[in-house]
């Protein structure tokens, strides 16, 4: 069955990262219909009407996003792509600058466009050097091309782009840390507001999107808002790109139209070709490591029993009682042979390594869950760890400059709520727990009925 | 006796530090500093003071200013490291694939801990958290390459590579 593929229909043409090959397959037309014959402003519309939301994680309506834009002073505007892609689970916007690189620049382009902006910004994470180099050289032959530069295409816009390699730091992906990392600063957060549409990169007005997200605006420009409003479901509108890994058959990057039934994208062929080795699937963390983590029983449906679905809501149905979030799209697949508190652990290890420490509750919260947990996968747990990790995480929630708290937090709240008989059988049986798994437990078993 | 390398960019490179400062508004050259100290890595090794004073000499700012950010970003290597770093990902999607195995044999084979050096001074093992490839996982970045879809043999292939390769003039 073939589907609709923005992004990813030609990926695996090898031609297609070069610019006449990118052109022979109907790239930068977009450009072309953009800067010739609409206005700035329409192009925002047409994203307005395409209900595209931020393919980083967190959702928000691109256009209304880009309408925030403050307007109202003669200071140059910035637009930053977030190509910071450090969610763990995460390697989708890797594959577009790869493969595709001039569909992130054209899309930069009439961006760009659309906002007033003449010099734009590609922050990159520096342990993707090789494709920073790749998408320099794309960069370059729009340069010659006259697609960059001044009087594109012989208009009067000009638009300057220039890539930005990180340093390795997660929180840079935050966008007020990736403005003060391009600002040559340590990545701390701002304190919102001032909102960077107002005062971002430099005291400008400064939009920061996501590859994924920048990628579709061409599409937009050229089929309309409301032709990709029709794709997905609901206020999930258009494709998203999934990166699926752990322990599955078929790893990698899939383009799904949003609405798709999760089941269906674990145990198609067509994607993640179910649980490898024939196992059981005993949990799922669908949205990258911040998202919480779902026991076996709520993946393939909602706590009501109805089919769950590949949506932003869908995914999130039962708010954190018993859902998640469609997140930046990493998709974490665990099998029966898994231990939830030792994943529990290494994610909060993550996040006590990467927390910029600006904040108390997330740089010394971090640092005791990572603690707590390490002693309880290593048979030394108390009873009492588990309240007490409770305890922790709740006081980093909410409690941050920006939302990596939350991030750090929710993990561990999820596994707890769902998981708890893992925990209390680590620390009740240490010298088992260090030598064989739990298993499945009470992961599979139905919920219990509320009186 | 001490050891001192003279820290100065080849002309080649200086003129690329001058690409790279004209790419943000005047006055704004202290940008540059995360691109520049990647290549000071690359031509030095690794980010001594001395380096990073020179990076500060370049951008025309103040020496504690290159010192917090070479500080804060976990790429930059602040001790002498082996000709080839290798940076293993230990974070969950690659730890569910055998992460933890991967970094156990290259401790045994190169008889060193994470975070050391051969005596040798060819190899460096650090266990990093995630470098975006989980879906080709277990990896490992050397340089500014990754080998993904790790096994024993091919860490085997892959050590012999990068030993011949650090070894011939």
């Amino acid at each position: 069955m073939s589907r609709l593929k923005i992004l990813t229909e030609h990926i695996n043409k090898p031609e297609i990262t070069g610019i006449e090959g990118y052109i022979k397959n109907g790239g930068y037309r977009a450009l072309e219909k953009a800067l010739k014959k609409m206005q700035p402003d329409e192009v925002t519309e047409e994203v307005k009407k395409s209900g595209l939301r931020g393919r980083g994680g967190a959702g928000f309506p691109t256009g209304m996003k880009w309408s925030f834009i403050f307007k109202g002073n003669d200071k140059p505007r910035y637009l930053l792509c977030n190509a910071d892609e450090s969610e763990p689970g995460t390697f989708k916007d890797r594959l577009l600058m790869e493969k595709i690189p001039h569909l992130l620049i054209e899309g930069m382009i009439v961006s760009s466009f659309a906002l007033g902006v003449n010099t734009a910004y590609i922050y990159i994470r520096g342990e993707y050097m090789y494709v920073m180099h790749i998408l320099q050289k794309a960069i370059d032959e729009a340069y010659a091309k006259g697609y960059l530069g001044e009087n594109i295409l012989g208009t009067s816009y000009k638009l300057d782009l220039h890539v930005h390699p990180g340093g390795g730091a997660y929180i840079c992906g935050e966008e007020t840390a990736l403005i003060e990392s391009l600002e040559g600063k340590r990545g701390n957060p701002r304190i919102k507001p001032p909102f960077p549409a107002v005062e971002g990169l430099w005291g400008c007005p400064t939009i920061v999107n996501n590859v994924e997200t920048i990628c579709k605006v061409p599409f937009i420009v050229n089929e309309g808002g409301e032709t990709y409003s029709k794709i997905g479901v609901g206020a999930s509108t258009g494709t998203k790109l999934i990166s699926a890994c752990g322990n599955i058959n078929k790893p990698g990057v899939y383009e799904i139209e949003l609405g798709i039934p999760v089941e269906e994208f674990i145990y198609s062929d067509e994607y993640c070709g179910g649980i490898k080795g024939g196992k059981q699937l005993k949990a799922l963390v669908p949205g990258g490591s911040s998202v919480p983590i779902l026991p076996n029983r709520l993946i393939t449906t909602t706590a009501n029993g109805t089919p769950r679905l590949m949506s932003y809501e869908s995914l999130s149905d039962g708010g954190f009682a018993t859902g998640s979030m469609l997140g930046s799209g990493g998709f974490i697949v665990f099998d029966e042979d898994q231990c939830i508190v030792r994943n529990t652990w290494n994610f909060s290890r993550f996040y006590h390594h990467e927390s910029c420490g600006q904040c108390s509750p997330c740089r010394e919260g971090t640092g005791w869950m990572e603690k707590i947990l390490h002693r309880m996968e290593y048979g030394h747990g108390r009873i009492e760890d588990i309240d007490l990790l409770w305890d922790v995480q709740r006081k980093i929630e909410g409690n941050t400059i920006c939302p990596f708290g939350d991030a750090s937090a929710w993990p561990v709240a999820a596994a707890i709520r769902h998981f708890r008989d893992e925990f209390e059988w680590h620390v009740l049986e240490p010298a088992e727990a260090t030598r064989r798994n739990y298993g499945m437990g009470k992961s599979a078993e139905p919920l219990a009925q509320p009186a | 006796m001490i050891e001192t390398q003279t820290i100065a960019f080849s002309p080649e490179r200086l003129a690329e530090v001058q690409t790279l400062i004209k790419r943000y508004p005047e006055g704004k050259q202290k940008s540059a500093i995360l691109p520049i100290l990647h290549l000071a890595q690359k031509d030095f090794g690794w980010i001594s003071v001395e380096v990073m004073d020179y990076v500060a000499g370049l951008l025309d700012i103040q020496h504690i200013e290159v010192y917090e950010v070479a500080s804060f970003y976990t790429m930059f290597h602040l001790n002498p490291v082996g000709k080839s770093v290798l940076e293993v990902c230990r974070t969950g999607p690659c730890m569910l694939v055998g992460s933890d195995n991967i970094v156990k044999y290259l401790e045994n084979k190169l008889n060193i801990k994470d975070g050391e050096t051969t005596p040798d001074g060819l190899f460096t093992i650090k266990t990093v958290e995630c470098l975006g490839a989980c879906g080709y996982a277990p990896m490992m970045q050397v340089g500014e390459k990754y080998h993904e879809f790790l096994t024993e043999e091919r860490i085997d292939q892959l050590l012999e590579e990068f030993s011949k390769n650090a070894t011939q003039p």
